[in-house]
C-alpha cells in the first residue's frame, strides 16, 4: 500500500510479515483452491446433519441399492442404510478427530521440541532420545495397541494418534529452537534478565512458528488419515459413523457395490488434498527463502 | 595400491564399528520397547484373571486372588516387569489364549512375510521415485513434472487402504490379472521357482498399493534436490569440460542428490510398517499386520504386544540397512567421524 505524504510523495508503509504471507498465499491458485474446498467441508459437516437429518443407522431403503437409484444419491450400503447421510454425518467424527489429534500431537511435539532445544545439554539428550524410540515404533500399530488395551472411545482414539503422532514436530521445534536461541536478539532478552519462561513462549516460540504451523496443517491431513485407518480396522466408537468405518464395513461387499467404499474413499480422499494444498500454500507463503527467489 | 588397501581396510573396520554400535542401541530400543509394552499392559483396565474368568463364565473373588496369586499379578510393578523381561529373554513372550500357542512362534511365523513386503515396497518406491524425479527434474516445467508433483499429491492424500481396494477392484476384479488375496495358491505344484513365481503373482498389488505412499515422498523430494544440484557450480564445471549430459545428470549430479532421498527412505521405515498393517488387511496378506487385526478382535493382549516389539524389530532392521545403504550412496557419510 503506497500513501501520500504531506509533500505529496509516495512512500511505501512497511507491511505486517501476516499480511505479506496472506499476498503471497493468494496468488497460489492451488492452496486458495484447498482453502476454498475445505471451508466446504467444513461448513457441511457443522450444518449437514441438520440439513440432511435422515439418521445413518437407519434401514431406509433394500441393500446395494445403486447411486441414484430409488431417490438415494449415494445408494444404500450393506445394511440398507442411507449412504449419503452416512458421510455427511461421518464428515464430523473424521474432521473433529483429525484436528483433536492434531492439537495434541502439536501440543506434545512442540513443548518436547522447545524444551530440548531451549536447555540443550542432559535434558535434549533424554528427550531427543524419547524422540527417537517413538520413531522407532510403528505409529498406526502402537495406536491400535493403545485403542485395544485402553477401549475405543473417541478420546482415547484422538489421544492415541496424538500420542504416536508428535515426533516430526518435535523434531522440527527443536531444530528452530536451536536456531533462534543463539540469534543476538535472543542474546539481549537474556542479558536483560528475562525469564526462562518468558524467552521460551513470548521470545522464540512467536519466531518459530512458520514451520511448526506448515508442520501443523499437514498433521491435520495425516491425522484424518489415520482415524481413517483406525475406524477401516474397525478400531472406533460403534455407535458413531466415520468415513473409514463406512469403507471398513462395507468392504467385504465390493463385488456388488464398490461405490459403498469408493464413496466414503473420495471424501476422505479430497479433504486431505485440500489439506495438503493449504499446507503447500502456507509452507511457500511463510518461507522467507523461498519468497526471495 | 597398498595404501588404497590400508584405507579399505579402514572402512570395513569402521563399518563394523558402526553396526556392533547400532546393535547395542538397537538393544537398549527393544529393551525401552519391552518395558512399555509391560508398563501398557499394567495400566490397561482388566488383567489375566478378568479374562480367565471370562472364559469360564464368571469366578468369585478368592479364585481371582487365586489366579492372580498363580501368574504373579500380587507382586509390584517392578517385580513383575523383571519378571517379564526375564521370560522374553528366554524367547518367551507369553501364550496367546485365541490362537492357543506360544506367540513368539506365532510372530516370528508372520515377521517374513510383512519384511518380504515392506523391503520390496521400500525399494520399488526409492528406484522408481528417484527415477520420476531425476526425469522431472531435468525438465522442472514439463508434462512429466506435473504429473510427478499431481501424483505426490495423490499419493500422501489418499487412504492406502482405499487406494488397494481400487486396485483390487481394477486389477483382479474386473480384469482378472491378480490374484484377489493371500500370499500363496495352495493348490499350485511344483519346485521352487513355479512358487517363488506363484508368490510374486500375489505381491503386486499388495507391494504397488504399499509402494504408492512413498514413491510420491520420495520423487517429490528427488525432484527438488535434484533441481537444486543442477544449479550447483560442479555440474556446471562438468557441463563445461565438454561431458555427455548422460553423464552428468546420471554420474555427478545424481550421487549427489541421492543421500537426502535415502535419509529420508530411513526415516520412513516405521510408517511403511504402519501402512503394511492397512495393505495386509486389505489384501489378507499373512503378516504381522493381519494377525495383529485378528488379535485385537479377540482381545488377545499378549500377542498385541509381541507384535508391538517384534515390529519395533523389523523397524530396526531396516533403518540399520538405510545407515549401510546410505554410506554406500555417500561415502562421505561417517567418514569424516
Amino acid at each position: 500500500m503506497d500513501r501520500k505524504t504531506e509533500d505529496g510523495e509516495f512512500v511505501e508503509q512497511a507491511r505486517s510479515p501476516t499480511a505479506e504471507a496472506w499476498d503471497m498465499f493468494k496468488r497460489n491458485h492451488a492452496a486458495m483452491a484447498g482453502l476454498a474446498i475445505l471451508f466446504v467441508i467444513t461448513v457441511g459437516s457443522i450444518f449437514g446433519p441438520f440439513i440432511y437429518n435422515t439418521d445413518p443407522f437407519d434401514m431406509v431403503w433394500a441393500p446395494f441399492s445403486p447411486p441414484g437409484e430409488e431417490g438415494y444419491l449415494f445408494g444404500t450400503d450393506y445394511l440398507g442404510r442411507d449412504l449419503l447421510a452416512m458421510v455427511v454425518h461421518g464428515a464430523r467424527v473424521s474432521l473433529v478427530i483429525g484436528l483433536s489429534a492434531a492439537i495434541v500431537s502439536i501440543f506434545i511435539g512442540v513443548t518436547i521440541g522447545a524444551l530440548a532445544g531451549f536447555y540443550r545439554g542432559f535434558i535434549e539428550e533424554i528427550l531427543m532420545r524419547i524422540t527417537e524410540f517413538f520413531q522407532v515404533l510403528p505409529t498406526l500399530l502402537f495406536a491400535m495397541v493403545i485403542v485395544a488395551l485402553f477401549g475405543a472411545s473417541l478420546t482415547m482414539i484422538t489421544i492415541a494418534i496424538g500420542i504416536v503422532s508428535w515426533t516430526a514436530v518435535a523434531r522440527i521445534t527443536r531444530s528452530e529452537f536451536l536456531r533462534i536461541r543463539e540469534l543476538e536478539y535472543v542474546m539481549a532478552s537474556r542479558a536483560s534478565g528475562v525469564s526462562n519462561t518468558k524467552l521460551i513462549f513470548r521470545i522464540i516460540l512467536p519466531n518459530a512458528l512458520p514451520p511448526i504451523i506448515v508442520q501443523s496443517a499437514l498433521m491435520i491431513g495425516s491425522a484424518i488419515l489415520f482415524e481413517a485407518g483406525l475406524s477401516f480396522l474397525g478400531l472406533t466408537d460403534p455407535n458413531v459413523v466415520s468415513w473409514g468405518q463406512i469403507i471398513g464395513s462395507n468392504r467385504q461387499y465390493i463385488l456388488d457395490a464398490s461405490y459403498t467404499v469408493t464413496i466414503p474413499g473420495i471424501a476422505i480422499f479430497v479433504t486431505v488434498l485440500a489439506i495438503s494444498l493449504v499446507g503447500d500454500g502456507l509452507n511457500d507463503a511463510l518461507n522467507p527463502k523461498l519468497r526471495a527467489r | 595400491m597398498s595404501l588404497r588397501g590400508a584405507l579399505k581396510g579402514g572402512r570395513t573396520l569402521k563399518i563394523f564399528g558402526l553396526i556392533v554400535n547400532r546393535l547395542v542401541y538397537a538393544f537398549v530400543l527393544l529393551f525401552a520397547v519391552l518395558v512399555l509394552n509391560f508398563t501398557l499392559m499394567h495400566l490397561a483396565p482388566g488383567d489375566v484373571a478378568d479374562t480367565i474368568s471370562q472364559s469360564m463364565g464368571g469366578a468369585d473373588e478368592e479364585l481371582l486372588i487365586e489366579i492372580r496369586k498363580d501368574y504373579g499379578l500380587d507382586q509390584p510393578y517392578y517385580q513383575q516387569l523383571a519378571t517379564y523381561i526375564g521370560k522374553v529373554l528366554r524367547f518367551d513372550l507369553g501364550h496367546s489364549f485365541f490362537f492357543n500357542e506360544p506367540v513368539s512362534k506365532l510372530v516370528l511365523e508372520r515377521v517374513p512375510a510383512t519384511l518380504l513386503l515392506v523391503i520390496t515396497a521400500q525399494i520399488l518406491a526409492l528406484l522408481l521415485g528417484v527415477v520420476l524425479g531425476v526425469y522431472s527434474a531435468r525438465k522442472p516445467n514439463g508434462i512429466m513434472s506435473h504429473f510427478v508433483t499431481f501424483f505426490a499429491l495423490f499419493g500422501y492424500s489418499a487412504p492406502v487402504f482405499w487406494t488397494g481396494i481400487l486396485l483390487l477392484i481394477a486389477f483382479s476384479l474386473q480384469i482378472p490379472l491378480f490374484p484377489v488375496a493371500g500370499m500363496r495358491d495352495v493348490t499350485i505344484e511344483g519346485n521352487f521357482w513355479v512358487h517363488a513365481i506363484d508368490v510374486m503373482k500375489h505381491m503386486v498389488l499388495p507391494v504397488v498399493t504399499l509402494a504408492s505412499i512413498f514413491l510420491a515422498l520420495y520423487s517429490r523430494l528427488a525432484r527438488a534436490t535434484m533441481i537444486e544440484t543442477l544449479g550447483t557450480d560442479f555440474v556446471r564445471t562438468a557441463r563445461a569440460k565438454g561431458l555427455p549430459e548422460r553423464q552428468v545428470v546420471y554420474k555427478h549430479a545424481l550421487r549427489n542428490s541421492l543421500s537426502p532421498v535415502v535419509t529420508l527412505a530411513g526415516l520412513q521405515f516405521s510408517a511403511v510398517v504402519s501402512g503394511a498393517v492397512l495393505v495386509e488387511a486389505v489384501f489378507s496378506w499373512p503378516g504381522l499386520g493381519t494377525l495383529a487385526f485378528q488379535s485385537i478382535i479377540a482381545r488377545d493382549t499378549p500377542t498385541i504386544l509381541g507384535i508391538l516389539f517384534f515390529s519395533a524389530l523389523v523397524v530396526i532392521i531396516g533403518n540399520l540397512l538405510t545407515d549401510l545403504a546410505l554410506r554406500f550412496v555417500d561415502p562421505r557419510v561417517g567418514a569424516s567421524k
